[in-house]
């Protein structure tokens, strides 16, 4: 996020687009909660009525993928209507002309087409977040960037901060919110094939040196792979050894037969997790790992604020923890290294990554969560970024994007488009939701999302049993029938793994730039399943037996999981 | 540039105010209240009906203090009085201390058993308890007229209610209605009469209720607990805390995980992170018992020629690792090794992962599962 979490209570106005807040987000969605009450203006963009809807001043129910061409309109009303902050696309922005020749064919009437929605309703976003801002905050997440267009997405919202000024202000900014506890530290430590820690450029010289003289070790020269390319180059034969930590792979990956393929085509897989994930039931060898309340170490969270991670309890067993796994590989592999706690580790990280410097596990102790850049023992970190210059010492470039309809589109095969994402009480793959008391009652097992006119036409009611399919695979579900889904959309999670294996059935098309797989919409066909008067679970079982749902899971262990 | 404080005032024009609590001089901002001033000052009082997250109500006054400012003397509710410049605060007077104590014992009255509460006996004493303890309130100074009605039927796995210790503070509806603005409970009736009431009186599952938790870490008193922590064999004397961070989405909620003979028995908002007590579903009721899980890897494993898993020691697994990524460096290069971080681990194991991929096998295959 380049503002705070905190921050959000006190806008005037939130866009928040592809996100559906108050269940993937809760408590970032009270703060959102917190300004309409006092007074903001909040306009969702979202195709499915979800539940933040309800706090809504407006709800624009675009089409599935068609955020560039509202956006785009929303630019152009302001231009036309001459409501953008001239003062900061002068001091601060450039490729403004272009920009604005490139926004006068997304007139609200022409996009509105586009999007199934209404020219007013662009009209009336458009003048509301030019009125606010600065104090006008866009928060986006996954419905923005899990499509082959995604970081297009990502800069047409970015077109708007530069055009009203709301970047580098307080209460405003374009704000992604990041979905895994500590996505925003695996990134900041370097866990990127282009970068080493702090966000620095592998294949810059200087750079490299600088990292070869602090670790007194040669580095690559080459960037490295994605992990797209890396699954793609398993299956050429390519890859030959893979080493995972705590990644399902194999279920939360696009595609999953896909993954599972690439999985299975390397010589050696080792996996370090809590638990026998799929993934890991596909490994040659499986490391147990600690889970975070045995751990010593820090998170960063979305708002960049680095906070301690403290061990409650002892691992079970004789799992260790993820950094005395590392070092111990470290040392047999040759390449013995001095540190031995995690506190040693985080000491190192900061010394070698500027936004880091100013940090360490005592600092964060003694004050609580601190939100990088930060420099110094002096400095109290950055609340939000951006502030008299941009980050990365560039003016804000502007860019002209295009519409891009999703790859895969409904068709007469396969008409209904199905797009997935979370549930509140559901956690991604499941592996950890799926093991608290309570929670069965809560969401019981995956069901297909789907509008009731669509279940009349159909015949569906609540709770039939469906089979849904796209080129790429088969499940079984039971149906919700519900108007939170518009009509031709229908909608799953993919926290019941076991039961139903949703990225069995989603794109495996991606972003062209950043890789991040369409997860947001394929094409699927509907039918009610045979084994109508069953359990799903039973339903599925009795599939797969029937060989017509592939089991990655065939490998049981024959010691069962763990100690049991 | 201004600096701008994320509640949108102007740092630089902030006006101070200079006050006394008990005779110890304190600076507070202009518009704080005269609870502020004593926290500030150190000074401690009981506060059963007063939650910052949804503001002060004023209706339990045990936070009564006398405040002695431009020559007069007068008690007020210290959550809802604002400090002014030159006041004088005193929060321990003999009179107040009696009246807090008579308060306390006119509440206790309401109650079946001064003994039976089960979080105080099971996690530790509840605010309500602390102060009924400070105060040496006496459950039986008065005559009992009403107790309240007490265990609710409500069958939900995971929110206990049990209203004979609900002394109508409000907290829970307050912080239900104005903070996650669920609107899953309200208060019915008046008076001694009121209590805290579901629409239609139905269960909590059948409610708005998205059993965030928020009302039984605002409840003082016990009345609204966990049940998966109070269920269990555990006495208040041997639960621990430890500060960290909830392990699911990207918001990085403060927990404190409670536990008891080195096994987790709960979780608890930690309410001096940046989170403000605010935990969802998950964090609240889900951030666990996967932890304790029978399912967890307990040992390294190696798959045999069957495809069936054999346990190993760590020696075995990890020499067989690094004789295999030696094999692959030495006969296809490095760059047929990948490893892929994750998003869900201590930001100290990426950079070793990384700095693994990098300087041990010496190749820039790192990804981690932020694009998925």
């Amino acid at each position: 996020m380049s503002n705070s979490i905190e921050e959000l209570a006190g806008t005037d106005f939130l866009l928040v687009a592809g996100s559906n807040t108050t269940e993937a987000h809760p408590v970032i969605s009270l703060r959102m909660k917190r300004a309409v009450k006092n007074g903001a203006k909040l306009v969702v963009v979202d195709p499915r009525k979800i539940e933040l809807t309800k706090w809504a001043t407006r709800h624009v129910q675009i089409k599935v993928g068609t955020d560039i061409p509202f956006f785009n309109a929303v630019a152009n009303v302001i231009l036309n209507e001459e409501l953008q902050d001239s003062r900061f696309i002068r001091d601060r922005t450039e490729g403004f002309e272009a920009f604005a020749r490139h926004v006068q064919m997304y007139t609200p009437e022409y996009s509105a087409e586009i999007c199934g929605i209404t020219p007013e309703e662009i009209i009336e976003t458009a003048r509301e977040f030019a009125a606010a801002a600065p104090k006008a905050a866009i928060c986006y997440t996954l419905g923005i960037t899990e499509h082959s267009c995604g970081s297009h997405n990502v800069q047409s919202l970015g077109n708007l901060g530069l055009l009203c000024g709301t970047l580098g202000v307080p209460n405003g900014g374009v704000n992604p919110l990041r979905g895994q506890n500590n996505v925003q530290g695996a990134g900041d430590a370097g866990c990127i094939p282009t970068d080493l820690p702090g966000y620095q450029k592998v294949e810059r010289p200087g750079i490299r040196a600088m990292f070869e003289k602090a670790w007194d070790a040669p580095l690559p020269k080459r960037r490295g792979i994605t992990k797209i390319t890396a699954m793609e180059q398993m299956i050429k034969g390519r890859v030959k050894a893979v080493y995972v930590m705590g990644e399902n792979t194999v279920v939360s990956d696009p595609h999953a037969n896909h993954a599972e393929h690439a999985l299975r085509s390397v010589d050696f897989l080792v996996v370090q997790d809590i638990f026998l994930t799929e993934t890991a039931q596909l490994a040659d060898v499986v490391l147990p790992a600690a889970s975070f309340a045995e751990s010593d170490g820090t998170f960063g969270n979305s708002e960049r604020r680095i906070q301690r991670v403290r061990p409650a309890v002892s691992p079970p067993g004789e799992a260790r923890s993820d950094v005395d796994i590392l070092l111990e590989m470290f040392a047999r592999m040759g390449k013995p290294q001095k540190l031995k706690t995690s506190k040693d580790v985080f000491t190192e990280m900061a010394s070698v990554s500027p936004i880091y410097g100013g940090l360490s596990h005592e600092r964060l102790d003694r004050e609580g969560g601190i939100q990088w850049p930060c420099g110094d023992e002096d400095d109290p970190g950055t609340e939000y970024l951006h502030g008299d210059e941009f980050e990365s010492g560039f003016p804000g470039f502007f860019a002209p994007v295009d519409h891009i309809p999703p790859a895969e589109e409904p068709d007469d095969e396969y008409p209904w488009l199905l797009t997935t994402g979370r549930r509140r009480s559901t956690y991604h793959t499941g592996t950890q939701t799926g093991q608290a008391s309570g929670f069965q009652l809560l969401v019981p097992h995956e069901m297909l999302e789907i509008n009731p006119l669509d279940a009349a036409d159909m015949g569906l009611m609540d709770g039939d049993l469906l089979d849904v399919s796209s080129r790429r695979g088969k499940v079984t579900v039971s149906a919700r029938v519900t108007e939170r889904s518009p009509r031709g959309l229908v909608f799953m999670s993919f926290a019941f793994p076991e039961i139903t294996r949703t990225n069995d059935v989603t794109s495996d098309a991606y972003d062209f730039i950043t890789e991040t797989p369409e997860f947001k919409a394929c094409a699927v066909k509907i039918s009610k399943s045979e084994y109508q008067d069953e359990d799903v679970r039973v339903a599925q079982r009795r599939i797969r037996l029937a060989g017509e749902v592939k089991q990655p899971t065939e490998l049981m262990p024959a010691d069962g999981r763990g100690d049991k | 540039m201004t600096t701008v404080s994320v509640n949108g005032r102007a740092q630089g024009t902030t006006k101070w105010l200079d006050l006394y609590v008990n005779s110890v001089a304190v600076r507070c901002e202009e518009g704080s209240r005269v609870l502020d001033a004593m926290d500030e000052a150190g000074f401690e009082v009981p506060t059963l009906c007063y939650d910052e997250r949804v503001g002060a109500q004023g209706t339990c006054r045990m936070c009564l203090v006398e405040v002695e400012v431009n020559g007069r003397t007068e008690q007020v509710a210290s959550c809802t009085a604002f400090a002014e410049e030159g006041m004088s605060v005193a929060t321990h007077t003999e009179e107040i201390k009696d009246y807090r104590k008579t308060l306390l014992e006119m509440l206790l009255s309401e109650m079946s058993s001064p003994n039976a509460n089960p979080y105080s006996n099971k996690v530790g004493p509840t605010e309500f308890d602390r102060a009924v303890e400070e105060y040496e309130a006496r459950w039986d100074a008065f005559p009992r007229l009403r107790v309240r009605d007490k265990a609710v039927h409500d069958e939900n796995p995971f929110i206990q209610r049990d209203y004979d210790y609900c002394i109508a503070c409000y907290r829970c509806t307050n912080i239900c209605n104005e903070w996650e603005q669920a609107a899953a409970i309200t208060v019915d009736g008046r008076g001694q009469e009121s209590s805290i009431f579901t629409f239609f009186g139905n269960e909590l599952m059948d409610s708005p209720c998205t059993f965030c938790g928020q009302c039984i870490n605002t409840c003082p008193t016990g009345a609204l607990t966990d049940r998966k922590v109070v269920s269990q064999e555990i006495s208040a004397e041997e639960v621990d805390r430890t500060q960290t961070i909830c392990p699911y989405c990207g918001v990085g909620c403060g927990i404190e995980l409670l536990t008891h003979e080195d096994e987790i028995i709960g979780a608890e908002p930690d309410f001096t992170a940046p989170s403000r007590g605010s935990l969802c579903v998950k964090g609240q009721f889900a951030s666990w018992e996967f932890v304790r899980s029978e399912d967890r890897l307990r040992h390294p494993l190696v798959k045999q020629a069957d495809g069936t898993f054999r346990k190993v020691t760590w020696d075995e697994a990890l020499d067989l690792v690094s004789s295999k990524f030696k094999d692959a460096i030495a006969t296809e290069g490095p760059d047929s090794i990948v490893c892929w971080a994750s998003a869900r681990v201590v930001t100290e194991a990426n950079y070793l992962m990384q700095k693994f991929a990098r300087v041990a096998i010496g190749t820039n295959n790192i990804d981690n599962c932020s694009r998925t």
